[in-house]
């Protein structure tokens, strides 16, 4: 498997990032710029990182949504590559049209730092099918700008064709306001395209691959995308 | 050519940096402030005198760009 990570100016989670697939891979993503044009020969996965594109100007993602690679991107996808975006780069990724809604401001107003349970909503696609029906998983979140809001018509497409990927909940995989950090609608942490070959997640399953940081609850999904 | 485009967030959509300077202008005190909603105004310079051509690349500027039209409206002016 052949991943390529994309490395835009403000991105600050592309190590960690490359991390997680070398150790479920074995072997190091290709890192690519943002003014590339082309992914490298043969990808087959796409990480957009974590950070604050371009400092986050205008909108969280707007501008990196414009680079000359998300046309790449948005090809690879169009073909039915696998394109990850974590955090910034779900951001990215819905400003890009390639996933619907959009993230907005914390409902808090604060930037929330902290672990969070999520629960696994759909084990069907190629990303999360490492994860148990439901299952609850422990994911460390670091963002000020993770509200997924989407209108109702969307909303409702989102729910009934199953693309919540992860929900906010408590440790007992409970949802409910208490447990959502950000006042996503409906605690959605993480979604997928209509064709469950994009995902985007606030969370940084990447962050949870090694015992001694904290927990190992990312690994199943850099290893489904490998396997 | 001068024109002015003005982004705002759709009514009903919760606006957490509106209600915090909403806030803050309670906390100094001033009287009748009932709510705030926070937008963006992009002050643009362009090229030529034609109008109709100017608003129609400010349209798809905003479209492709300058407002996420999920959450935000816009207006385009022409001054």
């Amino acid at each position: 498997m052949k991943a390529a990570v994309v490395l835009f100016p403000g991105s600050n989670r592309e190590g960690d990032a490359a991390r997680a697939l070398r150790q479920a891979t074995g072997r190091a993503p290709a890192m690519v710029w943002h003014a590339d044009h082309d992914l490298p020969a043969g990808t087959d996965v796409v990480v957009l990182p974590g950070g604050f594109s371009y400092g986050d100007y205008l909108r969280c993602g707007a501008i990196a949504a414009r680079a000359p690679i998300m046309r790449a991107v948005g090809r690879h996808a169009a073909r039915g590559g696998a394109v990850l975006g974590i955090c910034n780069g779900f951001q990215i990724l819905c400003e890009a049209g390639l996933l619907p809604g959009v993230l907005m401001r914390n409902a808090g107003q604060r930037f929330v730092c902290r672990m969070q349970h999520l629960r696994v909503e759909n084990v069907g696609a190629r990303f999360t099918r490492g994860y148990a029906p439901g299952q609850v998983v422990k994911f460390a979140i670091a963002h000020g700008e993770g509200n997924f809001e989407a209108d109702d018509e969307t909303l409702k497409a989102i729910e009934g064709n199953g693309q919540t990927a992860f929900r906010y909940c408590d440790a007992a995989g409970r949802i409910d306001e208490a447990a959502n950090p950000n006042g996503s609608e409906n605690a959605i942490a993480g979604v997928f395209n209509d064709r469950f070959n994009v995902l985007g997640l606030m969370p940084h399953p990447e962050n949870l691959i090694d015992p001694l940081a904290g927990g190992v609850d990312g690994r199943p999904l850099f290893e489904a995308l490998a396997a | 050519m001068k024109a002015r485009v003005t982004v705002t967030l759709k009514p009903g959509v919760l606006d957490p940096q509106g209600k915090a300077i909403e806030g803050a202008l309670r906390s100094l005190s001033l009287e009748g402030v009932k709510a705030v909603r926070q937008g963006k105004i992009f002050d643009i310079e362009i090229d030529g005198e034609d109008h109709n051509g100017a608003r129609a690349m400010l349209n798809d500027a905003c479209e492709r760009l300058l407002a996420n039209t999920i959450v935000e409206n816009y207006a385009i002016e022409i001054v």
